[in-house]
């Protein structure tokens, strides 16, 4: 899989949560979920099963905590899947 | 100096109807909501009928964000949220979506057991050894006050926001909860509402009590039969009613409309004792509840024109009305008006004392008194206490002023309201 398919795919993935006053063009490949996002907290345990299931991995706590942008999430997804 | 408390908004998510219109329409043409559920059948129930609103019209992205939908909330919830933002919009009353919360609304919104199919999912999750998987909304959609904090966020509430539970009374119970805050001027406005989730796993536990009606699976209108003396158990039911009480001051100085007053009310419990158990009441407990509810309206029992019962289709309902007639030394042609909506919702458990309540304030509204779907052939005990013009087969365009609405639960806990047409 591409760098532009893995983006796209957490796109499709992170969109769902995204309060009602942020548009899917704005997230970027730092965007910070909780930060610039504005993602709830709680919501992020969501992402993190909906990325299990897309890229057939299992993410430990250490993984979810290292989660902080869409690009820390491709790394780790990336390092998963290559493991 | 206590204040006066009105209801100035409704909503309503019932078996028949889901709206106030639609419901009100249903009430009066006696439209029946139960219907045969083929789930039932398959789970070998032996009542295989049951009341359940239909929301497949309903658009829940009118109440719910895009990410609240991201998983099921469950039927319970959704009924809550449906009938509680209803009700708050029927009041006139805006949502704020910033700044601070609107510290003198509050909001009541009970319920007995809360997201029970999910509560399920969570389980198995949790046997499999899948705790991690259990999501976000694991929490939230099965708490008890689940309602009641999603409502809270939704609508910006600032007062006391909380779910009360007290079985089949848990509806009529909110309305004086919310009644006695306001009357203390705690509160402005309250949302009160209670909601019951639709399904196997609520209805289970009664099945195997044997209290359900079991030669009606082919003809599931007919099943739900108050006051009959064919009555064969109650038919489950589930849903949700809200209503909006508000200090009478503060509907005025707003301009709300105000479709009745609450004037008062009592809840009380047999405590299981003089013949109540946890099933049944201790009719000393009932008539007390009764009495109580008139001297806290400070009305006489001559002055209630209508009683909304409990009557639920089960042999205890003749008991019910001995215990109106001897608490309001009131019986044959001198009882009053009394009606069962249970006949064309079901019992809807711990949401039937809200949404009862709201058809019982429809009827004020509507200068009529709803007729009883089923009980054409009258229990003879109650006809021996009640005169059969008092127990109408069709709806009657008579404009009742005050309504007794009553409620009891397992238990041994009673509830009952008092509401008056207003007029000055």
């Amino acid at each position: 899989m591409t760098e532009p398919q893995y983006y796209q795919k957490l796109k499709t993935i992170v969109s769902p949560y995204l309060p009602d006053d942020v548009s899917v063009d704005e997230i970027g490949m730092d965007s910070h979920f909780l930060k610039e996002l504005n993602i709830n907290s709680a919501n992020l345990v969501d992402i993190v099963l909906d990325v299990e299931d897309e890229f057939d991995i299992v993410l430990e706590n250490e993984d979810m905590e290292a989660m902080q942008t869409v690009r820390d999430a491709m790394v780790i997804i990336e390092r998963k899947r290559s493991s | 100096m206590n204040k006066r408390v009105v209801v100035t908004g409704m909503g309503v998510c019932a078996p028949n109807a889901v709206g106030l219109d639609a419901f009100s329409k249903a009430l009066a043409e006696g439209k029946s909501g139960i219907r045969f559920q083929p789930e039932l059948k398959e789970l070998k129930f032996g009542c295989q009928i049951a009341g359940k609103p239909n929301i497949e019209h309903v658009d829940l992205n009118n109440y719910f964000t895009s990410t609240q939908l991201k998983s099921d909330p469950g039927s319970g919830l959704v009924y809550g949220v449906i009938a509680g933002v209803d009700a708050w919009q029927d009041a006139g009353l805006g949502i704020e979506k910033e700044g601070p919360p609107d510290w003198d609304s509050g909001i009541i919104f009970g319920t007995g057991l809360l997201g029970v199919d999910r509560f399920r999912e969570s389980v198995s999750q949790i046997d499999l050894g899948q705790v991690r998987r259990l999501g976000s909304t694991a929490v939230v959609h099965t708490m008890a006050s689940g309602i009641s904090a999603y409502l809270g966020g939704i609508l910006g509430c600032g007062n006391q926001v909380t779910a009360n539970s007290s079985a089949c009374t848990t509806g009529t119970e909110g309305i004086l909860m919310a009644w006695e805050r306001i009357r203390q001027g705690n509160a402005q406005k309250i949302l009160v509402g209670s909601s019951s989730d639709s399904g196997p796993y609520i209805w289970g536990g009664f099945d195997a009590l044997r209290i359900l009606p079991r030669a009606y699976n082919d003809a599931a209108e007919k099943a739900s039969r108050p006051m009959s003396s064919t009555a064969a158990g109650f038919v489950p039911g589930s849903g949700a009613g809200a209503m909006v009480l508000e200090s009478l001051e503060s509907a005025r100085n707003r301009g709300a409309r105000i479709y009745a007053e609450v004037l008062g009310g009592a809840v009380n419990s047999g405590g299981q004792r003089q013949g109540g158990s946890m099933t049944a009441p201790n009719p000393i407990a009932v008539r007390r509840c009764i009495a109580e509810s008139l001297s806290t309206a400070g009305i006489s029992a001559g002055e209630i024109d209508l009683i909304n019962g409990h009557l639920t289709a089960t042999s205890k309902d003749s008991e019910e009305i001995e215990n109106w007639s001897i608490a309001l030394g009131r019986e044959g042609q001198d009882f009053p008006y009394i009606n069962s909506f249970k006949s064309t919702l079901g019992h809807c458990l711990a949401a039937a004392g809200s949404i009862e309540s709201v058809g019982a304030v429809l009827q004020l509204r509507d200068a009529k008194v709803y007729g009883n779907l089923n009980c054409e052939d009258l229990n003879p005990a109650i006809e021996q206490k009640v005169h059969r013009s008092r127990v109408p087969l069709s709806t009657l365009n008579v404009s009742p002023e005050v309504i007794a609405k009553a409620s009891f639960g397992f238990g041994d806990v009673n509830a009952c309201v008092i509401f008056k047409k207003i007029t000055d």
